[in-house]
């Protein structure tokens, strides 16, 4: 373990700060990081393959557990990609009512988020009170699904859930409530000084690192980029939803916080909207059994950052291949350089500010050699991506980034 | 031979050991049910201390095979000790403590810093990584504390003219709005009070998300229950002088000063515990930077304050 005066340290696969089993061979030189080595595959599940062996329908419950925070994210992609392959248009009612879901959704994982992350620097207190206010939060979505994370909202061609009068007066209610809580946590965010002293200049990843090692989701709006797969490429009932992508220049685990804390306001106003403006309609249309021949690519905001799902049919009603990346697997890229340079103490926070799903990132891959594959270079398929936006009108190469 | 009797009954039942031993639980449960309440949280019951130290008496003690046995094992002892030495020296019962001379205020001092000493070197012998990191944390700490703390309870003896506790006590008693100038210290004292106990902000040593729990990761069972009562006992000790030599207030009667320590106790246990709920976890290097350019300078504008009234009092 010791080498003249540096030390290695583990953190994990079983440590308290740690929510899931990963490893992280810490190398301190004092108390300064010197070097990280990230260790994941703790939590490998198969759950591709399982989708390559069962109907669309039943994939619909694996899907739905990939993650058990961002479980509807990954449910919409997944049904958005098989309505998109089969050629349907869902209800706008239902459009609308993801949109109530997956707003709350993301309240309910910043909230989580927050409260971790206070766990992490020793702010118990704030915990506890984040923790309380994301009950709320769940007893809405209990409401809704039946049930306080896997809600089972969405299905294949629609929604299974309505949203009634009684209950529109519940989530507004709660809402409110909740608006005067963030209030207070952009206050705290902004005035305590022992909150500040441990976030500020902790886990920086510049501008240009974000986006040199691929990070989305609120690691990239903190360090400046403005990307929202609900502005850049809106999807359902976003396409009417007028969204506030908040963005911060701080680039660190501070900049993280207030891009979370904002985000559940903007959050709030979404979820306003929609209700404000629920559209009348049926719940659901019929999908077909069988899904016609083809392959898809479905980009969804979830709360961690962008999340995508890529379905390839073969006409049967079993789905030839799933592929899901979550936001996490974007965010790993750049764990190794947030660590290295910083603290011991720093190491769980910058850690626990990608937000990370261990277990919604683990997969093995199998290479097959001698299968025909098309290769595309790095070149050509940029090349390719633009002129697929392009076709459905959306010009990439206009987004700021 | 009846007064042998008597400081036999004074050192080991009241108010010497076992009133400490039982007065640490009560502020133990105090302290656990505010920092439950004020997070918002139900809290334990009135018998959860008492029964988390005897579930750990009852529990198999554990000593890893590369650590130094015997260190291990003494080292609870040796805190437990240290704190129920100390704790003669500090007046409960009235003015007076069990037992008392000039000079114990700087004995009970170095007592104090026995724990700490006691817990880096279980840390240090127990040869784990986490253990390892946690022992030179509370060195570190124990370093910065030390200085602000010894400067912030030695600027009172300068106006009472004592290095006795029981005299000091003696002397703000009979002139309690001399106290009133020793507030910066006392803010200063409580501070690094709380940084001894390593109580959050300052819990830097124990970060239990960083280190598990730092320099007393190894143990259990036993051992660490006897820790854990060296710990809830350096509590009271630090309360206790806390309130002796900064709210000297006393009213004359025996039982009624009484009364008025244990108010004392708990509205120090109660700043203590808001300190702790309203703050998060201070990094190492922003201890050592608050205790040297917050605290040391606080303590010693206090000694040069307190010399200042001293000449022109002429006491």
């Amino acid at each position: 373990m010791h080498s003249d005066n540096r030390i290695t340290i583990p953190i994990g696969p079983q440590h308290p700060s740690l929510d899931e089993p990963g490893r992280f061979d810490i190398t301190l030189e004092g108390e300064k990081v010197v070097n990280a080595v990230i260790g994941v595959g703790y939590n490998h599940r198969g759950l591709e393959k399982t989708c390559e062996s069962k109907t669309y329908v039943q994939n619909l419950y694996i899907i739905e557990r990939v993650c058990g925070i961002c479980s509807h994210a990954h449910g919409t992609a997944f049904c958005m990609a098989i309505e998109q392959l089969a050629g349907v248009t869902i209800p706008k009612r239902a459009e609308y009512i993801r949109a109530v879901v997956a707003e709350l959704e993301r309240l309910h994982s910043h909230l989580l988020w927050l409260g971790v992350a206070c766990h992490e620097i020793g702010f118990d207190t704030m915990f506890m009170y984040t923790w309380r206010n994301r009950e709320k939060v769940l007893d809405i979505l209990a409401d809704l699904g039946g049930n306080r994370v896997n809600y089972g909202v969405n299905t294949i061609g629609g929604v299974r859930r309505d949203i009634d009068a009684d209950m529109v007066e519940t989530i507004r209610k709660a809402l409110d409530a909740l608006e005067e809580e963030t209030k207070h946590y952009v206050e705290i965010a902004y005035t305590e000084t022992t909150l500040i002293s441990r976030l500020k200049g902790v886990g920086v990843l510049s501008h240009e690192d974000a986006i040199r090692y691929g990070a989305v989701g609120p690691v990239a709006r903190a360090a400046g980029i403005a990307h929202d797969v609900r502005v850049d490429e809106p999807y359902g009932a976003y396409k009417e939803i007028p969204v506030k992508v908040i963005t911060d220049t701080h680039a660190d685990v501070y900049g993280r916080t207030v891009v979370r804390i904002l985000e559940m306001q903007e959050s709030i106003n979404i979820i306003r909207f929609c209700l404000d403006n629920l559209p009348d309609g049926p719940l659901s249309v019929r999908v077909p059994r069988r899904i016609p021949a083809g392959e898809t690519i479905i980009r969804v905001e979830a709360p961690r950052g962008e999340n995508i799902h890529y379905l390839r049919s073969n006409g049967s009603d079993i789905p030839d291949r799933v592929r899901v990346r979550a936001p996490t697997e974007a965010n790993w890229h750049g764990m190794k350089h947030m660590l290295e340079g910083g603290y011991l103490a720093d190491v769980p926070i910058t850690i626990a500010a990608i937000d990370p799903c261990y277990s919604c990132t683990d997969r093995a891959i199998v290479v097959k050699s001698g299968a025909k594959t098309d290769c595309y270079d790095w070149r050509g398929l940029r090349q390719y991506g633009i002129d697929w936006y392009k076709k459905r009108g959306i010009d990439v190469t206009a987004l700021k980034v | 031979m009846i007064s042998f009797l008597k400081m036999l009954l004074a050192a080991f039942i009241f108010p010497g050991f076992l009133f400490l031993s039982v007065y640490s639980l009560v502020l133990d449960f105090i302290d656990r049910k505010l920092y439950a309440r004020m997070q918002n949280r139900v809290g334990p019951p009135w018998y959860q201390p008492v029964a988390d130290f005897f579930k750990l008496i009852g529990k198999k003690t554990l000593i890893p095979v590369e650590a130094n046995k015997m260190m291990f094992r003494i080292m609870p002892l040796v805190s437990l000790a240290a704190v129920a030495a100390a704790f003669l020296y500090v007046p409960v019962l009235g003015q007076d403590a069990v037992f008392s001379f000039d000079g114990d205020l700087i004995i009970v001092l170095y007592f104090l810093t026995v724990p700490p000493i006691a817990a880096f070197l279980a840390g240090w012998y127990s040869r784990g990584v986490y253990a390892t990191i946690g022992a030179t944390r509370i060195l570190t700490q124990l370093f910065v504390y030390e200085v602000p703390l010894f400067i912030s309870l030695l600027a009172p003896t300068l106006i009472a003219g004592t290095w006795s506790i029981s005299e000091l006590t003696a002397f703000y008693a009979a002139h309690p709005l001399y106290a009133l100038i020793n507030l910066p210290a006392a803010f200063a004292a409580l501070i690094s009070f709380q940084c001894k106990l390593e109580r959050a902000p300052f819990d830097t040593p124990e970060a239990e998300t960083e280190i598990v729990s730092g320099a007393l990761v190894e143990y259990g069972g036993r051992l660490l229950a006897f820790f854990k009562m060296a710990h809830s006992c350096e509590l009271v000790l630090v309360i206790s002088l806390f309130s002796a030599v900064f709210l000297p207030f006393m009213t004359g009667y025996v039982f009624a000063d009484f009364l008025l320590y244990i108010v004392k106790t708990l509205v120090i246990l109660l700043l203590l515990t808001l300190m702790r709920v309203s703050m998060a976890r201070l990094k190492i290097n922003n201890v050592v930077s608050f205790c040297w350019k917050v605290l040391a300078p606080v303590a010693l504008f206090q000694v040069v304050l307190n010399l200042v009234i001293r000449g022109s009092l002429q006491i």
